[in-house]
């Protein structure tokens, strides 16, 4: 089974090497085309579970919480400025 | 150091937690005097396991001197006071450094616990590090991790399986007394069936995966590793319940597990799931699982012989379910809010796509690519949703087994642990590793694996499952098992 490795690295937010787009394209297709079995069961009438327990919305009110550090949430930030997270521009 | 104070040493890394306790009450043992013989064992011998990815000495011996003051003063004592324990590093733990042992979060601190962990903390255990696991819980042999590969304390040419192969290593080698891992696909119950201890992954719900690094939501669940029964039930109990911030964790009581510690099957009916002890089954695993279902028998259960079908389309399954899933939870990880950041980039995208290329694994980046490709436009019916249908016809399978027997039984893992980078470059045959422990999860039901033999110095591991919120089944059955043979006090020389 061939697979658009491009594509679906993009969909993803991954760049990919010359060489691992290569490796991928293998490995993927060989996990996709045991995968293919499943098209041997006839599942006309299953209905899909997407979840174990039989929840249904869990709901509660939508309180404040105070957190007591927000300056360790910030730490993390690979940059950060007046306790806001910088990124790249994203408008000119 | 005397020799007699080696000896002594080496009782207590070997010792189970029920044991230590016994001694940390009476005052024979203070929790300081423990918590440092483990970190001489850990001295001695980490250089050739490789268990652990942050060790936390000075904060250990910290709470070692709390539960001490706790025990002194007979204080909310619990089963785990002054108990050394480790933590699978994808567990938030506040301000120790949560890795997932990948390089996107190689600098993270958690600016909170999980909730596991505050309980663990509540207990008064001494959590002494943070250990190794496939990149963010995404494999079968810990050979996955980004810093190093962790090896089987029985044999150090071999894997101790995954993802919570540095758990359950520690515990095998006397690095700590207990520990917890994360189970989506069979990564508890592998690792302790190559490692030859205990592991439990409860129901789905009856542990809070709050702080727990999502991998695959529907799947994972949290879980204890130990060297025995007796301790998993001491730690379940500690660990489980229903938590708010956890709104897949299930509102019902939670019973204790002490009370499940029966040495007594007579009766129970017990499934052998025949289709796992076929093709693909290596001889000694067949044979060790067979000689536990006949003692089992002798011991007066029922053993009946049941077919579940639709296993062999499990790990396709799974590997579409899983990775759609951690396709979804791991968009998170872009370089703003936290983690690894590329340098150097031109605009947005190429920041998202370079930081995601450098932090990720080779692993991880196929899961993703996997999960994106099933739930893409055009493939999702196909792919997605013929396996969400697929997994509706595991479960019918589980619901007519379970008419049968209360609980089942199989082998743990296809054969003992493998050597190191033997099923690197197939990843296919390494998911195949997962047969028997991906359907329980598929289905959200608990399971142990507990040790019931070996072949060559390496242990292999019985998996007993049950019906949902049926712990307490399991237990009885695993603890019957484990008071009649032998296995469990085996422990490694390293």
């Amino acid at each position: 089974m061939e697979i658009e490795v491009k594509k679906v690295a993009e969909l993803a937010r991954l760049s990919l090497s010359k060489e691992e787009a290569i490796l991928f394209q293998k490995q993927l297709s060989a996990i996709l085309d045991y995968a293919h079995k499943l098209q041997a069961l006839d599942t006309t009438d299953v209905s899909p579970t997407s979840h174990t327990l039989p929840l249904k919305n869990v709901f509660r009110e939508d309180q404040v919480i105070p957190f007591d550090c927000p300056e360790e949430i910030i730490n993390n930030a690979p940059e950060a400025e007046d306790h806001m997270f910088k990124v790249p521009k994203i408008l000119e | 150091m005397t020799s007699n104070q080696n000896l002594k040493n080496q009782f207590l890394v070997e010792a189970t937690a029920h044991e230590l306790h016994a001694l940390l009450v009476n005052r024979q043992l203070s929790s300081v005097e423990l918590t440092e013989a483990i970190f001489e064992r850990i001295e001695k011998v980490e250089d050739k396991v490789k268990a652990f990815i942050t060790l936390t000495k000075e904060e250990a011996l910290k709470q070692a001197r709390a539960a001490d003051e706790k025990i002194k003063k007979r204080e909310n004592l619990t089963p785990l006071t002054g108990i050394p324990i480790a933590l699978k590093d994808n567990l938030c733990t506040k301000g120790i450094l949560t890795t997932c042992a990948s390089k996107i979060l190689a600098n993270y601190l958690p600016p909170y616990d999980a909730t596991v962990v505050k309980k663990i903390k509540e207990a008064g255990a001494v959590i002494i590090g943070k250990t190794n696991l496939d990149e963010f819980a995404m494999g079968s042999s810990t050979e996955n991790s980004s810093f190093h590969p962790t090896h089987n304390p029985w044999n150090l040419e071999t894997v101790p399986g995954g993802s919570s192969g540095g758990s359950a290593a520690a515990v095998a080698a006397g690095e700590c007394i207990l520990a917890l891992g994360s189970d989506t696909g069979g990564s508890i119950r592998q690792p302790a069936s190559f490692c030859g201890v205990v592991g439990l992954k409860p129901t789905y719900g009856r542990v809070s995966r709050f702080g727990l690094v999502a991998f695959a939501s529907s799947l994972d669940q949290i879980g204890p590793i130990t060297k025995d029964v007796t301790d998993t039930a001491l730690l379940m109990n500690i660990i489980g319940g229903y938590d708010p911030k956890d709104s897949t964790s299930v509102n019902l009581p939670l019973p204790d597990y002490r009370l499940a510690l029966q040495n007594d099957v007579k009766g129970i009916k017990i499934g052998l799931i025949t289709n796992l002890l076929g093709e693909g089954i290596s001889s000694e695993v067949k044979e060790a699982i067979k000689s536990a279902a006949q003692t089992l028998a002798n011991l007066g259960a029922e053993i009946i012989e049941v077919e579940l079908p639709s296993f062999e389309y499990a790990v396709a399954t799974y590997y579409l379910i899983a990775p759609a899933e951690a396709s979804s939870n791991l968009a998170r990880y872009d370089g703003v809010k936290y983690g690894h950041r590329a340098k150097g980039t031109k605009d947005l995208l190429s920041m998202y796509g370079e930081t995601r290329r450098e932090g990720f694994g080779p692993e991880v980046k196929r899961r993703i690519m996997l999960g994106t490709y099933a739930l893409s436009a055009g493939y999702y019916d196909a792919y997605y949703l013929k396996a969400q249908k697929v997994r509706t016809l595991i479960k019918q399978d589980f619901e007519k087994a379970f008419e049968k027997c209360e609980v089942l039984i199989s082998p743990t893992a296809p054969t003992p642990a493998f050597k190191l980078g033997e099923k690197v470059a197939d990843p296919l045959s390494m998911y195949l590793s997962d047969i028997a422990t991906i359907p329980v999860n598929l289905v959200g039901l608990p399971a142990i694996s507990i040790p019931c033999g070996f072949s060559r110095g390496l242990p292999i591991g019985l998996q007993v499952i049950g019906k949902v919120f049926a712990e307490e089944t399991i237990l009885r059955v695993a603890f019957s098992y484990e008071q009649n043979t032998e296995w469990h006090t085996k422990r490694v020389s390293l």
